[in-house]
């Protein structure tokens, strides 16, 4: 039997170029839906991963108690010295986060751009902060850095240039990279510049803590929640990048599926068109195959064959496609949770690709299908007849 | 035979090639219109803005707090009918998920404000003599099954009261009604009640809403105002409230540029294959059409005929798929809702936008086979079959 495959297989193939016409169509169309589902899935894909990079482990954030976010948190100076006095905490960081209004490059209008105040702690805590144009900025200074991703989406945000920040002009140093995380699309200034600048007093939004070991963080958590000094919450930093990533990554998936789907109702109506009129403008050659003695299953799995290797071959282009055209795409929207605009690279990942691949043979088998079994079940002498 | 009933015919040759091609067509526009709904949504023009209000926001954020002494300026400027205010409260009905804003007003002066808002006047009494009181849409008092007199908890994130707890309390007092399902869904309470329990920013507020007398002064009327306050410490910036809706959706990203590309994907694999059907079809029919051009129909009475079976394809495949949208809008709607992330409301323009692309679509997909059907000599037709 899968000679016989193999046989009319291969005839089918050898004949596919005066078909070229018509197989495109199907070629196209699953390009079309692979293409579109990878690069939506990539965004948030993107999204998720861009929020996720900025956790680590053995990190903690320290926010007033009931805030989901730094923007909506304060902690006193007391309530900061208690925390960072307790066992287990190797290096605490208190930080100011504040938004501040600075325009857009693409569109030119106005989104907001965080601004975080902090000490060198900062960089003790994070580690992975890099300086990769200019340099730090000093204390004291009305200077500041800016992250990669707010150097590329927003105007004017580039070293040697003056940035005004409410009322005040600030210089930019340098530009950081943070292995690709959300504290990218951010401006970092000296502290205590900023607490006067911005009329904050002495009061910070949040800290963030570098623990001693990964498990300190839950008997922490628990510790300030039973202090009765303090009014506040520990969380690890993963879990607070992942409530940040999680309504917007689910709200950009569904999306994508949803336009994939209709996408492939189209696409598979496309395909079965073209597998149709192959079927039917080979009439009278699958007749004599099967007045030959060649069997009905064997044309079925010919024609499916036929009509998965090209879809596999749109889902190639599909995928291929959304690769080149936008894979490490730097875009930026706003996180609705931290209230601040956070720019992130789509990512076109091996799975997104692989399951690019698998929603392409599955519309290529169910556009194939129907007109095999069709091709299986033409009588044989009214088909060489031509009728 | 009139003209129509051959195209008609001639389509129904091949019924199931024509339906697939009907159909592929029908779910391109099904996406035409959803798209095109979605990418008005989040550019803020879907919104019903007001054009004689204004939004007084702090000049170098939105999340900067106004002292509400402002107010009084504010109302002294020329062309100024009427000021309102409300503020970002934040916080969480027992879970983050349970989302809707909640604004802290003046309750008579916010309804006054905003009549797309209806509500019946003597909920408006309660809702002024009673402090602790608050007033929902009754799109959301369905949602978690509350009824008035129910107490509501808020647990704050941004205001704990001033003796430290952040459980606040209010008494529902009231419901209103949205003039369209674009409104977002607010929860609205006293704003004396607020400023004298929360435990810091005592005499602030978020932003302002500003009525002025006549829509065509609104550029004389917002510079005005922020002239007032130009050398304060919170000064300030005010825009149209449609502007503002504009500003604040380009936040989200280029949205629109994203659905057009998407558009433009799913706009060429169907040109392609609905002109490759039509070419199919042609290449069949050719002695028929010399056939025609024997019988003294004229080169461009054929190539017409070849073209509308095009546009007719094309349209028909168009209304349907739009046609579906038009059904499908309520329970989409309904999905959207359930998540309390919006509402979907068709957008008609796109829907007439989308007829007429269907009709440009059957142009370009019957222009090339049209083109051949005239130029078609009945020598030459004929030797073929």
């Amino acid at each position: 039997m899968w000679g016989q495959v193999f046989e009319i297989t291969s005839m089918n193939i050898r004949n596919l170029p005066t078909r070229l016409g018509s197989s495109s169509v199907i070629v196209v169309g699953i390009a079309g839906v692979v293409g579109v589902l990878v690069a939506i899935l990539a965004m948030a894909a993107g999204f998720q991963s861009t929020l996720a990079r900025g956790g680590s482990p053995d990190r903690a954030i320290v926010l007033r108690g009931g805030s989901d976010s730094e923007l909506s948190s304060g902690i006193t100076p007391r309530e900061r010295a208690i925390v960072a006095s307790m066992e287990g905490v190797m290096q605490a960081s208190d930080e100011l986060y504040t938004v501040a209004d600075v325009p857009k490059r693409s569109s030119g209008t106005d989104a907001n751009l965080i601004v975080r105040g902090v000490t060198q702690n900062a960089f003790v805590v994070r580690d992975e902060i890099d300086i990769v144009d200019g340099r730090n900025f000093q204390p004291g200074k009305g200077e500041l850095i800016a992250g990669r991703g707010a150097h590329v989406e927003f105007a004017g945000i580039d070293v040697g240039a003056t940035v005004k920040l409410r009322q005040t002009d600030w210089t930019i140093v340098g530009i950081f990279e943070a292995d690709g995380s959300a504290y990218e699309s951010e401006l970092w200034v000296d502290l205590p510049v900023a607490q006067s600048a911005f009329r904050r007093g002495g009061g910070a939004s949040s800290m963030r803590v570098r623990v001693d070991s990964p498990e300190r963080i839950d008997e922490l958590a628990r510790r300030i929640e039973e202090d009765p000094r303090l009014d506040l919450t520990l969380r690890s930093e993963e879990a607070y990048f992942a409530n940040q990533s999680g309504g917007l990554t689910a709200t950009i998936e569904a999306f994508g599926y949803a336009v994939a789907v209709i996408m492939a109702v189209g696409a598979v109506f496309a395909a079965l068109n073209t597998m149709y009129s192959a079927v039917v403008t080979r009439t009278v050659e699958i007749a004599t195959l099967r007045a030959l003695g060649f069997g009905g299953l064997p044309v079925v799995v010919s024609v499916m064959i036929e009509s998965m290797a090209l879809a596999l071959l749109g889902g190639v282009l599909g995928a291929a496609v959304a690769y080149l055209g936008f894979n490490g795409f730097t875009v930026s929207t706003l996180n609705q949770v931290a209230f601040s605009q956070v720019a992130f690279d789509f990512a076109v990942t091996p799975e997104l690709m692989r399951s690019g691949l698998t929603w392409a043979l599955v519309l290529g088998c169910v556009g194939g299908l129907f007109p095999a079994l069709r091709a299986a079940r033409l009588p044989i002498t009214a088909a060489l007849r031509g009728e | 035979m009139s003209a129509f009933g051959l195209l008609w015919a001639n389509l129904h040759r091949r019924p199931v090639r024509t339906y697939l091609t009907l159909l592929s067509v029908l779910v391109a526009f099904l996406l035409f219109t959803l798209l095109r709904t979605i990418a008005v949504w989040f550019e803020g023009a879907g919104y019903d803005a007001a054009s004689n209000r204004l939004v007084v926001t702090a000049k170098y954020s939105i999340i900067d707090l106004l002292p509400i002494r402002h107010a009084d300026a504010i109302r002294a400027v020329d062309g100024v009918e009427a000021v309102t205010h409300q503020t970002w409260f934040g916080g969480n009905y027992q879970d983050p998920r349970n989302f809707f804003p909640k604004y802290p007003v003046e309750p008579r002066a916010w309804f006054d404000m905003n009549p797309e808002f209806v509500i019946d006047p003597e909920h408006v009494e309660a809702f002024e003599s009673i402090r602790t009181g608050a007033v929902v849409p009754v799109s959301l008092m369905e949602r978690y099954g509350w009824k008035i007199g129910d107490i509501i908890p808020i647990e704050a994130d941004i205001y704990p009261m001033r003796d430290g707890n952040r459980l606040w309390q209010f008494d529902l007092v009231g419901s209103y009604t949205m003039d369209s399902d674009m409104e977002p869904s607010l929860f609205l309470f006293h704003y004396d009640y607020f400023d004298k329990a929360r435990s810091h920013s005592t005499g602030t507020v978020g932003w302002f809403t500003v009525r002025i007398a006549d829509p065509e002064q609104a550029a004389e009327v917002a510079s005005a105002i922020d002239g007032l306050f130009e050398n304060s410490l919170n000064p300030v910036k005010t825009a149209t409230e449609d502007e503002f809706g504009r500003a604040f959706a380009a936040q989200l990203g280029n949205v629109g540029l994203m659905a057009t590309g998407i558009l433009g994907a799913v706009f060429f694999t169907i040109l392609l294959l609905t002109a490759n059907t039509m070419a199919q079809a042609l290449r069949e029919r050719v002695p028929e059409l010399a056939v025609l051009k024997t019988l003294g129909f004229s080169d461009a009475w054929v190539a017409m005929l070849v073209l509308g079976e095009s546009v007719l394809l094309c349209v028909l495949g168009g209304l349907l798929g739009i046609g579906l949208t038009v059904l499908l809008a309520p329970a989409i709607d309904a999905v959207i809702a359930s998540t309390g992330f919006g509402a979907f409301v068709l957008y008609w323009p796109a829907v007439g936008a989308g007829v007429g692309v269907a009709v440009l679509l059957g142009l370009l997909v019957g222009w090339p086979p049209a083109r051949l059907a005239n130029r078609l000599t009945i020598a030459d037709a004929l030797r073929r079959s």
